[in-house]
């Protein structure tokens, strides 16, 4: 079995009225499959309101599928008495970094969740000392939050999920308020956690160039899978992208612009270097 | 309406350990009907100044001024101010309060004492303008999905009809559709309504495609002032203090490194598709 499967997944919301009487309901996921390998890097785009947060609440067990099945690593995300193995493996990071912030230094900070759940002192240090390394905050590691930017501040929030002994990561538009820099490291760490660590990655993201570095791409639309295949298949289908409110990369468009207009470079290209390489050859 | 920002400081909590100086000496001025990016790593202090620009944060030093009178003076009307400079939020959540998404919209506006049909109309159209769908109207604000709220909070402060727009990361959270609706919507504020605009944005693609100046914030300070395509020009400042050019201007410079006679100081796709057509004759 993979390690994160969803079976025709459906999920509604209950909407009440003023008084919590039960005033209608909105489907927001509908009948979604999935099938996720361990040590996978996936991408899930979408329009707003497609049910992509959503979704991201199923993998640890924060939702239940109104109908339909998810596993993670074997168990039903229902099954009461695992979910807190669930949500050990499975971390997630948001959008705000504020608001993941608890301790009044990055150590402790990063400790926080692994204490909660009664581990050995001893054994926490080591974690922490390991998580911060692989984001690349060791450095700051007795720093006040506050004083830190919004990339190290992302980076210290997937420390400390990291210290958990994740075995997958699931990142809600974790670089929607970060300077150009910032996002650059945070994605620069989430890959590396993802090559070095096996860590199994899903990010959600509206910048179609973060979501170039993934094995595969998932589109939601309504709360289904609209497409899904690799970066370079999906952002070849540049007019079912614009259905779903998407577009391609910025250095697609210009070589797609460019091919237009008479020069003789390849499609499906989706970075600066394979642009220049096709321009300069 | 003119803005005169004169030498305006901002400390948070001075005198205790937390004292922070997020504001230090910043100085510039924009014209009636001006299009504006606010630019600068996280923490460079945008949003402390754009809140100052509606009076809800009172400089610690310096002054701000509309039309030359000084906000800050006594007996000057900040609630007639509030309902010309609208200030769209960074986090959406902090301007959503109602019950409803559409008495959220009405809130502002019926703050301006205005009748209602008057009210439920400019709400209406500003719901509209946002991409937000007759079936939201009438639902809690806290039970959209992040991009529904942001869109909801910009219908508010646009249902207020202002003369000037100040956006603190408008685009964050929308999908790609909707940032060019927001971006286009602005545009037309602009050019055809001529509200002075001002962005707030790390997404140098979108600004470099729409506002005509660049201001530019670093460590409380304000760093570079001018033209979009000036800006631009100093890349390795801007890589310093955490920014970037846009993509394209980037993929130009690439380019000219790899020995192609390309100019680099070009910024939208549309210039640099032709440039680089230029270049092999076609
Ligand atoms: N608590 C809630 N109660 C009722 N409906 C909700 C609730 N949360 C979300 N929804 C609705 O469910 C749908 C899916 O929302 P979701 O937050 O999953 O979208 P999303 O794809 O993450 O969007 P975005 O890109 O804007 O973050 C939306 O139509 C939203 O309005
Ligand atoms: N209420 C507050 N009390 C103390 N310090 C604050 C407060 N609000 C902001 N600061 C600090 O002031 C500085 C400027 O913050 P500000 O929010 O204006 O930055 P910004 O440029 O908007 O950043 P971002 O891109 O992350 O939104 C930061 O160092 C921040 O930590
Ligand atoms: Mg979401
Ligand atoms: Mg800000």
């Amino acid at each position: 079995m993979n390690f994160l499967e969803a079976k025709k997944v459906i999920f509604e919301y209950v909407r009440r009225g003023k008084d919590g009487e039960v005033d209608g309901f909105k489907r927001a996921i509908d009948e979604v499959d999935l099938d996720i390998s361990q040590g996978d890097f996936i991408a899930i785009l979408g329009p707003n309101g497609s049910g992509k947060s959503t979704l991201a609440k199923h993998f640890n067990s924060l939702l239940h599928p109104t109908e339909g099945t998810i596993y993670v690593d074997g168990c039903d995300t229902t099954d009461a008495d695992k979910i807190w193995d669930i949500r050990k493996s499975v971390g997630m990071v948001f959008q705000n970094p504020e608001n993941q912030m608890i301790g009044t230094i990055v150590e402790e900070d990063v400790a926080f969740a692994p204490e909660n759940i009664g581990i050995d002192p001893e054994e926490i240090k080591q974690r922490v000392r390991e998580s911060l390394v692989m984001v690349e905050m060791q450095d700051h590691r007795k720093s006040s939050p506050s004083k830190l930017s919004g990339g190290q501040k992302q980076r210290v929030a997937i420390a400390g999920v990291l210290a958990m002994h994740p075995k997958c990561i699931v990142l809600d538009e974790p670089t929607a308020m970060l300077d150009p820099e910032g996002r650059r490291e945070v994605i620069r760490a989430v890959r590396a956690l993802n090559d070095v660590e096996n860590i199994t990655i899903i990010l959600i993201t509206h910048n179609m160039e973060e979501a170039v570095y993934a094995d595969r791409i998932y589109v939601m639309k309504d709360g289904r899978i609209a497409m899904s295949g690799t970066p370079r298949e999906i952002f070849s289908r540049v007019e079912e992208l614009e259905e779903c409110r998407l577009t391609v990369p910025q250095v697609t468009k210009l070589a797609y612009e460019l091919r237009k207009g008479g020069l003789d470079i390849p499609s499906g290209i989706l970075t600066r270097e394979e642009l220049c390489r096709a321009i300069c050859r | 309406m003119s803005i005169i920002v004169n030498h305006v400081d901002h400390i948070y909590n001075p005198g205790t350990v937390f004292e922070k100086k997020a504001l230090n000496d910043v100085t510039f001025s924009v014209e009636n009907g001006e299009y504006i990016g606010l630019v600068g790593r996280t923490g460079s202090g945008k949003s402390t100044l754009v809140t100052h620009l509606n009076g809800l944060m009172k400089p610690t030093g310096g002054g701000i001024y509309y039309d030359g009178v000084d906000i800050s003076s006594d007996g000057y009307d900040i609630k007639a101010l509030r309902g010309k400079v609208g200030l769209v939020f960074q986090y959406p959540e902090h301007q959503l309060f109602e019950e409803d998404v559409f008495a959220d919209v009405c809130f502002g506006p019926k703050n301006l004492g205005l009748k209602e049909t008057e009210i439920e109309l400019r709400a209406y159209e500003a719901l509209k303008a946002v991409g937000i769908k007759d079936e939201q109207f009438y639902v809690s604000p806290f039970d959209l999905s992040g991009g529904e709220k942001r869109r909801v909070a910009i219908a508010g402060v646009l249902a207020m009809k202002p003369e000037v727009l100040v956006l603190d990361e408008p685009c964050a959270g929308l999908d790609p559709a909707g940032r060019e609706e927001i971006l286009a919507l602005a545009d037309h504020l602009h050019s055809s309504l001529n509200i002075t605009v001002i962005i707030v944005s790390h997404s140098m693609d979108d600004l470099a495609e729409h506002v005509e100046r660049i201001l530019v914030m670093n460590d409380g300070m304000l760093v570079m002032d001018a033209p979009t395509r000036v800006v631009f020009g100093h890349r390795a400042e801007l890589e310093a203090m955490g920014l970037a050019v846009p993509e394209v201007t980037a993929i130009l410079s690439d380019l000219k490194k790899a020995g192609l006679p390309v100019r680099d100081d070009l910024i939208t796709i549309e210039e640099a598709r032709s440039e680089i057509l230029r270049v092999f004759g076609k």
